[in-house]
């Protein structure tokens, strides 16, 4: 209390009931009216790139970030079982393109794509993802390799489809050539070859990146070079490996 | 006691009238009306629509901004000129002389909403119209409430004006706040849940702004009429707060 107060006993008590009284009441009615989640249907049409920077006044690094924590507040409770799963994702991938367009470099879009949205259990749902996600990879593949690694994984293991899985890990060993892109992910068109048991061809591209010297790591061409003789030797006598 | 609380607030109404606020509200509705215009003109479909839309969620800001910063400024000029002594130190007791300062505010305050309203006949249903004036007249009233609770307790123009502003957005954004922090990402972590449960509680202080007059209504018409009348007790319930605090400090005042 400070010399320009009067104290609180000063105050007719008329008052402090309807503070107290008010106050309570407006507890009691903001906690009967929780707010629900967005619902899936209410995911509107996303802006197009020049509205959305236009909006962004002049922030669009914030803007894109912001959008994306908004975005993955839709259908994300209520009485879902599975998060996200009644989304239309048509809709959704044209809000991810225009985020990504207004902020290029930003790596949210395409990380929520491959961890959360092509996680959905529906298979044209994420098959929708996927392809986004090779879409976009193209533009910049020096940043963008590791969602579309993580989406030849999904395609491998969750859709069991290994051309989708095989055409993601040749589009990053054709177009992620950069040196800062490590080795495996690179590799990894020749493993998905081996599982679909395209001995000849996996050869062939282990053969090709061997020769290419850029396998500096002597324990990591080591064992290439064991890779490449198993699959020499398999060649000779075929079978069937299966899916990894 | 009720005669003096009513000569109170018509003299904050003249005030009101006399001052640059009409002015300033006819600005207003020209400069929003040409844009929405203007966007109409350039839009390939959906022009008044867009028109209507766009005019009526930028005059609901507007008549909120020019609301507040009329209150603050107001309880200003009469601190600064001591009106306030002067006006206690006639027969009038503090809660009679607070409440008709607020009644003469919310009453501004409905002028504004009736002034930005009257346009937008030209693209909305009159039905649909009243729901959206009627709960924009309710949302100038409470930030009025908001402006005059803040001024009083604060005695500086821009603290107050940031102050009813910061409460406004916050009571705007808290409910998109909310869906986003009970996510399926969330973090399940002390530190997220705490900041759930602090968002929850703050959720529980604010009065839900976003729930009433929306642009959409003008669009696609007002919501029924018990949601409505829902959404405006929530405000009444608010404003009631906002008095009894602004009461509550005002009393404790030493003049």
């Amino acid at each position: 209390m400070t010399g320009s107060e009067r104290p609180v006993g000063a105050i007719s008590a008329w008052i402090l009931w309807l503070l107290a009284a008010a106050l309570g009441a407006q507890i009691a009615w903001q906690a009967a009216r929780r707010p629900a989640a967005p619902a899936a249907a209410d995911l509107p049409a996303p802006p197009t790139p020049p509205t959305l920077r236009v909006a962004s006044l002049g922030e669009p690094a914030a803007l894109a970030r912001l959008a994306m924590v908004w975005l993955l507040a839709f259908d994300s409770q209520g009485d879902n079982d599975v998060p996200f799963q009644r989304l239309d994702y048509l809709r959704l991938s044209a809000w991810l393109r225009a985020i990504l367009a207004i902020d290029p470099r930003s790596g949210y879009p395409l990380f929520a794509a491959a961890r959360v949205y092509a996680e959905n259990p529906d298979p044209a749902k994420a098959r929708l993802m996927l392809e986004f996600i090779h879409e976009e990879f193209s533009a910049a593949p020096k940043q963008r390799w590791p969602a579309l690694a993580h989406a030849a994984l999904l395609a491998k293991h969750r859709l069991r489809d290994l051309p989708l899985a095989r055409s993601f890990a040749a589009a990053i060993a054709r177009r992620a050539t950069d040196e800062t892109v490590p080795l495996w992910a690179r590799q990894m068109e020749v493993f998905i070859l081996e599982d679909m048991n395209e001995l000849e061809a996996a050869k062939v591209l282990l053969g090709g990146l061997l020769a290419t010297g850029r396998i500096r790591d002597p324990e990591e061409r080591r064992f290439l070079e064991g890779r490449l003789k198993d699959l020499k030797s398999r060649l000779q006598t075929p079978h069937s490996p299966g899916i990894r | 006691m009720r005669r003096p609380a009513i000569t109170v607030a018509y003299y904050v109404l003249i005030e009101a009238l006399r001052s640059g606020l009409p002015w300033l509200a006819a600005a207003c509705m020209v400069a929003v009306l040409g844009l929405a215009g203007f966007l109409s003109q350039v839009a390939i479909t959906e022009g008044a629509a867009l028109q209507a839309s766009v005019a009526g969620s930028l005059l609901r800001a507007a008549a909120v901004f020019l609301i507040a910063a009329h209150v603050v400024a107001s309880v200003a000029r009469e601190a600064n000129d001591k009106g306030l002594e002067l006006a206690l130190a006639l027969p009038i007791s503090r809660p009679v002389y607070y409440v008709g300062k607020l009644f003469g505010f919310a009453c501004t305050g409905a002028l504004l909403a009736s002034l930005f309203a009257l346009p937008l006949l030209a693209w909305a249903k009159p039905a649909d119209l009243i729901a959206w004036w009627l709960s924009l007249a309710a949302e100038t009233a409470l930030v009025a409430a908001a402006a005059l609770f803040f001024a009083s307790a604060m005695a500086q123009t821009l603290p107050a004006i940031a102050a009813a502003a910061g409460l406004y957005l916050l009571a705007r954004a808290v409910p998109s706040m909310q869906a986003i922090a009970a996510g399926p990402l969330a973090e399940e972590s002390l530190p997220g849940r705490a900041a759930r449960w602090t968002v929850d509680a703050l959720a529980l202080l604010l009065p839900r702004l976003d729930s009433v007059a929306q642009s959409e209504w003008l669009l696609y018409g007002a919501p029924p009429a018990m949601e409505l009348a829902h959404a405006l007790l929530g405000l009444a319930l608010y404003f009631l707060l906002l008095v009894a605090a602004g009461l509550f400090d005002f009393s404790r005042r030493n003049l």
